[in-house]
């Protein structure tokens, strides 16, 4: 059994326990934070086991599934993908030691359900970056839908029934697309092999030399697909209300993990497997991303509710992550790879923070918020910290990804790289006016304040008595303590995470490089 | 020594780490660290400036920062007399102001974390200066940005510091894109963003693309240095506490946009354009800078805008190539010491004043504050090039240097530094007049807390630092200056200092003609300020707001807000406004739009949640049988 096996089985028999536990909420949330905690600590064999000079799929294992078709339960990774599956493995703890701190479990809910939930979410998503058979890539596509729409679904806000049901319809639509050309696919090489298969690296080999009208489709169809999971505009709307909607830890999992699977499937599935077709639509998608980066932060700018700011600013990241894709550039593409990482580590910690500041204020509103910081300066400068990192500002590790991406696009595609440049003024925008509008000035809003005594007394906002709200404890701290650490470390000396990827991403866009 | 050259820098990172990490438990002493971490970096940095001959660049790698294929940034130091020079200015006036702080933010209760943040902008200024790349450059530069966000909204509960704050990071950032695309063309045309090598292929690099960079790192300077069209900032930067407005907003952090052209003197050298565009935005800064200077009644406000014109010279400096590179830096450092002593005047001022900034609420201050007004009169002589002090030295040069050139540009370039002398006679002159001669306006009013004013001379903490920068000021312009020592010490980095033999004057006649220009303007202020106190609307409590037109825009910062205002922040907003509205009705609409189409309604989609795990089972099946029919289709089709 590989490491990589282990990594995704741990979490599967973690839900099933954890589902037994669920009765008592201290063990249920105990075992499952022993699981993820596990989980973490096997990374390191499997990091240390890979060796990015070596094979393009490492830590291979293959079981015969539907012989009939050539289906293959088979699992591999590359640089890319080990960068994903630590990320949701390092996210997984954090998000369960502050689940208390970030949300509440709906009335007749138990947080044994939410955890079960939430290990089975990790297994899968582990597994969708670690499959190597088409088919099974699309199976749990579609099936790690699932557990995320109960999640989002049974535990999420007040309008979490329509934000589940738009998340899964969109999703389900996209996968479904892309079977469509996974089975395209399948037909071309049945026709040129004899024989079908779904196996990823003949296929890679056998539709890379198909005629560019074949590649066309085959792409649009995964294009799709990836486009509504990544989100790239105009498929994001569903985002914003998932995000909005879903409990705090699970918008995480979400907007850091899950997504990340459209952005990686670009990476894994379209540019090797159809080059001539990404050389020949690269512009449509350049266009879709640079408009990502300046729509998704002119809309953030524009939020007035804290969930639905986050979602904006992903959306405009995805656009820099898509803009360095298919930009072909050895440099962009790696600022993409690893852009995919940071987003996860800088986003990430920025939804927990607010999902605190909301949970301790009771809002979610930004304007029933104000001088913040007077009261929970550790808070403060917690927000700080992953706001800075979401502006990329030098010194965090945002900025090696964004940097990369925008000088690597500027050598094939400087107008698009330079229209994008402006997304860097727009980001300390919206970062540093969410930050006043919370932790500055004098203490105010609904949040801060206790409400005037009765209808029809009119009180200055400042005269309100100011409610108890407590900084972050040590628990608290402790838990985004690795973030930290990882978003100004990871800006200092990014070298390990750059040598991992920095090989797969030369085979990824060597096709198309030559075409 | 110069192998651990990263110590100059360890010494404030780990000072900021240790007060921002430790908290409230390095309360007691946490100010103490703050000064010995940079104390520490000053010494160093004498022994390694007495020990090396820094004859030339000395280039050393800690580790490789970003290396992708081609792309390879080390994260490297560069010692040189160019950086030498600045480590010296930041760490010593930078050990001076933080002495200082110990007694102006004795109050604050959060006074360990003030001192974590000068740490934090000491080791990223040295950062930006000691950098071996222009990413390493990108990398202080942004650095320091950060810091004087934090320092600038340092006072938390204050809207308009934190207004302040965020305006400043969104300038600056302007700047920097100029700055990032600037990069992004060198790594295109030369492969490498490190100084030795882009410096080396620069010269294989097509004119248009030198032009190119030279203008995209001027549009970075001018954002870092508050020069047009970037200045707005600068002025509101003074909501930040009085050191940082000495140490950050007058003789380090804005200066870097002038280091950034002398460093990059290899790429200006080729360009006449980029040059003369450098030069011409110097030239109008500080006419700019200078007139608003005369219009202020806020006592910071006022030394803003003089920094503003003051660095306006040094870019015309810079902007005059090899002819002005050495000067520029020569006015850097003794702009460091008097106007750094100047704030710190100001601020020992507002320290006796309840933290009163309004000038006509002053008066008569000398009497109350014997060593400021002393040490603050030195550092006023030197900036109005009164003869034989620092400004006489290095800013005559400069209009010497400016009118040196041919034809208009002599003309242009010397006239307005010429005129702006004279307008900084004036201007300094009322400030002197207002604070500290004349009626002692403050018995007759009260802080605008309505506490009244008991003026007292500030501790020696804040005193000795005040002392030693007014000696800096007095002698510093001589002995930089005199038999060109600065000049031949620089010449590694940036060429030797040339000297115009033509000119459109002649110039022995300049340094005089300058003090008389300037003498014109201090007299005007003493005629409008000094000479008579009783009555004269000038020196009123109440500002007259019944003013001609050129004092009513001067006011109103010459509409550069305004301006700023109705290009970028007006139809952003407006923009903002629209794209929500666009998102939430057009995108979103069209896509339930379409479900209603299909699912007959919003309403059904959202009743459909209680049988939804149904219905769900169902299209699972659906699909179940689509994915097997597809599949026979293909494989026995």
């Amino acid at each position: 059994m590989t490491w990589l096996l282990a990594l995704i089985l741990l979490p599967l028999l973690g839900a099933v326990a954890v589902a037994f536990l669920r009765r008592d909420d201290r063990l249920a949330t105990i075992t499952a934070f022993a699981v993820s905690v596990v989980e973490l600590v096997l990374i390191l064999p499997l990091w240390l086991s890979y060796d990015p000079g070596g094979e393009r799929l490492q830590q291979v294992s293959s079981l015969e599934w539907i012989p009939a078709f050539g289906v293959h339960i088979s699992f591999g990774i590359d640089g890319i993908a080990l960068l994903m599956i630590a990320v949701i493995a390092l996210l997984v703890p954090v998000v369960i030691a502050l689940l208390r701190s970030t949300d509440k479990i709906p009335e007749g809910k138990d947080v044994g359900g939410l955890l079960s939930l939430i290990l089975l979410q990790q297994s899968l998503t582990i597994a969708v970056f670690a499959a190597t058979d088409v088919f099974l890539f699309y199976v749990l596509f579609e099936i790690m839908l699932i557990p995320m729409y109960f999640l989002i679904g049974g535990y999420g806000g007040p309008r979490r029934q329509y934000a589940a049901v738009k998340f899964f319809l969109y999703s389900f639509l996209g996968g479904l697309i892309m079977l469509a050309s996974a089975i395209g696919a399948y037909s071309l090489a049945a026709d040129e092999l004899g024989e079908g298969t779904f196996d990823w690296a003949t296929l890679v080999q056998v539709v890379s030399e198909a005629p560019l009208e074949t590649q066309i489709w085959l792409f649009l169809g995964f294009f799709l697909a990836f486009a509504i999971k990544a989100p790239l505009v105009p498929f994001h709307t569903w985002l914003p209300d998932a995000a909005s909607q879903a409990p705090v830890g699970v918008t995480v999992l979400l907007v850091g993990v899950l997504d990340k699977v459209g952005t990686f499937g670009f990476l894994r599935y379209s540019l090797p497997m159809t080059p001539d077709a990404s050389a020949e639509l690269a512009p449509i998608v350049l266009v879709l991303a640079v408009v990502g980066v300046i729509y998704g932060s002119m809309l953030a700018a524009g939020q007035t509710d804290m969930r639905r700011f986050v979602a904006y600013v992903s959306i405009a990241h995805f656009g820099f992550i898509a803009l360095g894709i298919f930009a072909f550039t050895q440099q962009a593409v790696a600022g993409s790879a690893t852009y995919m990482l940071n987003h996860s580590l800088a986003t990430g910690m920025l939804i927990l923070v607010l999902g605190i500041v909301a949970a301790r204020g009771g809002h979610t509103r930004i304007d029933a918020f104000g001088g913040m910081a007077k009261v929970t300066p550790v808070l403060a400068a917690m927000l700080l910290i992953a706001g800075l990192s979401a502006l990329s500002l030098p010194g965090t590790n945002s900025f090696i990804s964004e940097f990369l991406v925008l000088l690597g696009a500027f050598d094939t595609r400087p107008a698009y790289a330079i229209v994008a440049t402006v997304g860097m003024v727009l980001a300390a925008a919206y970062v540093l006016w969410l930050y006043q509008r919370i932790m500055t000035g004098p203490v105010r809003g609904d949040a801060m304040l206790a409400a005037a005594p009765g209808p029809g007394t009119v009180q200055a906002p400042e005269v309100g008595a100011r409610k108890t709200i407590r900084d972050l404890g040590l628990r608290e701290i402790g838990a985004l303590a690795p973030l930290v650490v990882l978003i100004i470390g990871l800006g200092f000396y990014p070298k390990p995470v750059l040598d991992t990827v920095n090989p797969s991403v030369e085979q990824t866009i060597t096709a198309v490089q030559e075409r | 020594m110069i192998a651990s050259s990263w110590l100059l820098v360890a010494f404030p990172a780990l000072g900021a780490l240790v007060l921002l990490v430790g908290g409230k438990r390095t309360n007691s002493w946490g100010h103490l660290l703050g000064c010995a971490t940079v104390a520490a970096s000053f010494v160093y940095a004498l022994a390694l400036f007495a020990s090396e001959s820094l004859s030339q660049a000395v280039d050393t790698t800690l580790w490789s920062w970003i290396p992708v294929e081609a792309l390879q940034v080390d994260f490297g130091l560069r010692i040189d007399p160019l950086s030498m020079t600045f480590v010296l200015l930041i760490t010593g006036v930078g050990a001076l102001i933080h002495v200082y702080s110990i007694g102006y933010m004795s109050d604050d209760r959060d006074r360990r974390r003030f001192f974590a943040y000068l740490n934090l902008f000491v080791a990223s200024m040295l950062i930006l200066v000691l950098g071996n790349s222009f990413v390493m450059l990108y990398l202080g530069w942004e650095g320091v940005g950060l810091a004087s966000y934090l320092l600038i909204g340092w006072y938390t509960d204050r809207p308009a510091a934190a207004t302040a704050a965020k305006k400043a990071f969104l300038m600056n950032r302007v700047g920097d894109v100029g700055l990032a695309i600037a990069i992004f063309l060198m790594f295109k045309h030369i492969g490498s963003t490190s100084y030795e090598a882009v410096f080396a292929g620069i010269g294989d690099v097509s004119p248009g693309v030198v032009t190119a960079v030279a203008l995209l790192l001027l549009l970075g300077a001018c954002g870092k240095s508050g020069q047009f069209p970037l200045q707005a900032w600068l002025p509101d930067a003074m909501e930040g506490p009085t050191p940082v407005s000495a140490l950050i907003h007058a003789a380090t952090m804005v200066t870097a946009g002038v280091y950034l052209i002398a460093r990059g003197a290899p790429i200006y050298n080729l360009t006449e354009d980029g040059r003369l565009v450098v030069a011409l935005v110097g030239a109008f800064t500080l006419l700019l800078g200078s007139i608003i200077g005369c219009a202020y009644d806020d006592i910071k406000k006022v030394l803003a805008y003089s920094t503003v014109s003051q660095i306006g010279y040094m870019m015309l400096a810079v902007g005059l190539g090899p002819f002005g590179y050495a000067l520029a830096i020569a006015h850097l450092l003794t702009h460091g010491f008097f106007k750094a002593g100047l704030f710190l005047g100001a601020g020992s001022v507002m320290h006796a004043m309840n933290d009163e900034v309004d000038m006509r609420k002053f008066g008569g201050l000398a009497k109350k504050l014997p060593i400021t007004a002393v040490t603050f009169g030195l550092g006023y002589l030197a900036i109005i090039g009164f003869p034989f002090l620092s400004g006489f030295f290095t800013k005559d040069a400069i209009i010497e240097a400016a009118f040196g050139q041919e034809g208009w540009r002599g003309w242009v370039l010397g006239g307005s530094a010429l005129l702006a002398a004279g307008i900084t006679g004036f201007y300094m002159t009322r400030l002197m007049l207002l604070t500290f001669f004349g009626k002692e306006r403050w018995r007759e009013t009260t802080s605008a807390d309505g506490r009244e004013f008991h003026p007292h001379e500030s501790p020696p903490t804040m005193t000795a630092p005040m002392i030693v920068l007014s000696i800096g000021s007095v002698a510093a312009g001589g002995l930089l200056i005199g038999g060109d020592t600065l000049a031949e010490f620089l010449s590694p980095s940036v060429g030797a200092l040339q000297e115009s033999h033509h000119g459109v004057l002649p110039h022995a006649l300049i340094p005089w003609l300058t003090v008389l220009v300037s003498g014109l303007g201090v007299l005007g202020a003493w005629a409008l300020f000094g000479r008579r106190t009783e009555g004269s609307t000038y020196t009123a409590v109440e500002r007259p707001e019944r003013v001609a037109w050129p004092v009513r825009a001067a006011r109103k910062d010459l509409y550069g807000n305004a301006l700023n205002e109705a290009l970028v922040a007006t139809p952003g907003m407006w923009l903002t406004r629209s794209a929500v509205f666009l998102d939430n009705r057009g995108v979103d609409g069209a896509v339930n739009g379409l479900a209603a189409a299909f699912g007959g309604g919003s309403g059904r989609l959202r009743r459909m949640q209680t049988g939804f795990v149904r219905s769900y089972a169902l299209s699972m099946l659906g699909g179940s049988f689509l994915i097997v029919g597809a599949l026979l289709l293909v494989r026995f089709g």
